[in-house]
């Protein structure tokens, strides 16, 4: 449900970037933790696009697992359930290193060749 | 033509936590305290804002901006109570939205008295999942949770659960009707939110609904900047 907001926010992250060049490709990064439906991402995207210089572009999705540090006593882990209190030492002062990132990461776009202004 | 990848690294929601903290800058010179109310639709948020606001808060002013996908049937609920209550429904313009973005309470304020209040409450779209990822420029967030939804809600909802610095659990007035581990419940929002404060109320019957509103005196003490 939320992936159609997401469609919309990747899209007008992308267009700002894109200015007037169509876009071929958009990679995104999105954390485990944000609980993305990539099919459902995709679908959004191809819909919202529509119309706009990101009709048709492709949409990559780089899924980026959860990776909790300990303060307390500095363990590490991947948690595959939302477990987000330190498995070894209970402690509750933990830190997201990765898995919770919505982000952009690029957009191919189509350039055109720059004409060589050279003296002949 | 040829193709080439640009490198952006942005967050995808940059654009709304933009005006979100323009929205804060507002409510801030104002020296209004804001804070977002979320939960599923039906757990209860404007039944504990009724309970809540039925007698004054210690000299506190207090608005409510209600988000309704349509409608205005909470404001009207609201309105006996005699405080300002501005409705924003996400459906006109806004395609049907399933949350408040920073963009929405943007355009609603013109329409808020934010020289006559110290604390608005933002009743958002009764959702687990899009008002999460959206800040609206709050101080604070809350949700209500209902015993009636079961004891996997945490679990499902990390995101939501992880962002609320207090999670009210609503209806306990209903617990010995329910098959409801109020335990495990307990266990669960731990693992998502180790140490999140929760207060168990029933906005039904009023029970324990004093915590909640000893927290609001205490987040308005913290943020409220004096005008
Ligand atoms: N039994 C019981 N019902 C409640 C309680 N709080 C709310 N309700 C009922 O739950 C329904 C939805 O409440 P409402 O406040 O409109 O939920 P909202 O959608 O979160 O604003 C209404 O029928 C309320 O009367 C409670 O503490 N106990
Ligand atoms: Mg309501
Ligand atoms: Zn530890």
């Amino acid at each position: 449900m939320h992936e159609l907001s997401i469609a919309t926010a990747v899209l007008n992250t992308a267009l700002r970037h894109a200015g007037d060049r169509p876009v071929t490709a958009v990679g995104v990064r999105a954390g485990r933790f944000r609980q993305v439906v990539p099919e459902s991402l995709r679908f959004y995207f191809e819909v919202v696009a529509r119309d706009t210089p990101l009709e048709g572009a492709r949409l990559e999705l780089i899924e980026v697992p959860v990776r909790l540090l300990c303060r307390a006593c500095r363990g590490e882990w991947e948690p595959d359930w939302p477990l987000f209190r330190c498995p070894d030492c209970a402690s509750a002062n933990v830190s997201v290193l990765a898995g919770e990132e919505l982000e952009v990461e690029y957009i191919e776009v189509e350039e055109k060749e720059a004409t060589c202004t050279g003296a002949r | 033509m040829h193709r080439s990848k640009v490198r952006i690294v942005e967050d995808a929601l940059d654009a709304n936590n933009t005006i979100a903290r323009a929205n804060r800058a507002d409510f801030d010179c104002h020296g209004v305290t804001v804070l977002n109310l979320m939960s599923a639709p039906g757990a209860g948020k404007t039944t504990l804002l009724e309970r809540l606001l039925a007698e004054p808060l210690e000299g506190i002013r207090v608005g409510v901006l209600e988000g309704d996908v349509q409608g205005s049937y909470d404001s009207d609920r609201l309105a006996a109570l005699h405080i300002p209550v501005t409705q924003l429904n996400t459906d006109p313009g806004f395609g049907a939205e399933c949350h408040l973005d920073a963009n929405m309470v943007r355009s609603a304020l013109p329409s808020l008295p934010l020289a006559e209040i110290d604390l608005l409450v933002v009743e958002n779209v009764g959702n687990l999942v899009c008002p999460a990822e959206f800040r609206v420029g709050e101080d604070a967030r809350v949700m209500v949770c209902a015993v009636t939804e079961g004891e996997d809600k945490p679990l499902k909802y990390p995101l939501m659960f992880r962002t609320c610095e207090v999670v009210v659990i609503n209806k306990i007035d209903l617990l010995d009707h329910l098959d409801f581990e109020l335990d495990r419940f307990l266990y669960n929002l731990d693992a998502v939110h180790p140490g999140v404060e929760q207060m168990l109320v029933s906005a039904r019957t009023g029970e324990g609904v004093e915590q909640v509103r000893d927290w609001l005196l205490r987040l308005t003490a913290r943020t409220g900047v004096p005008a």
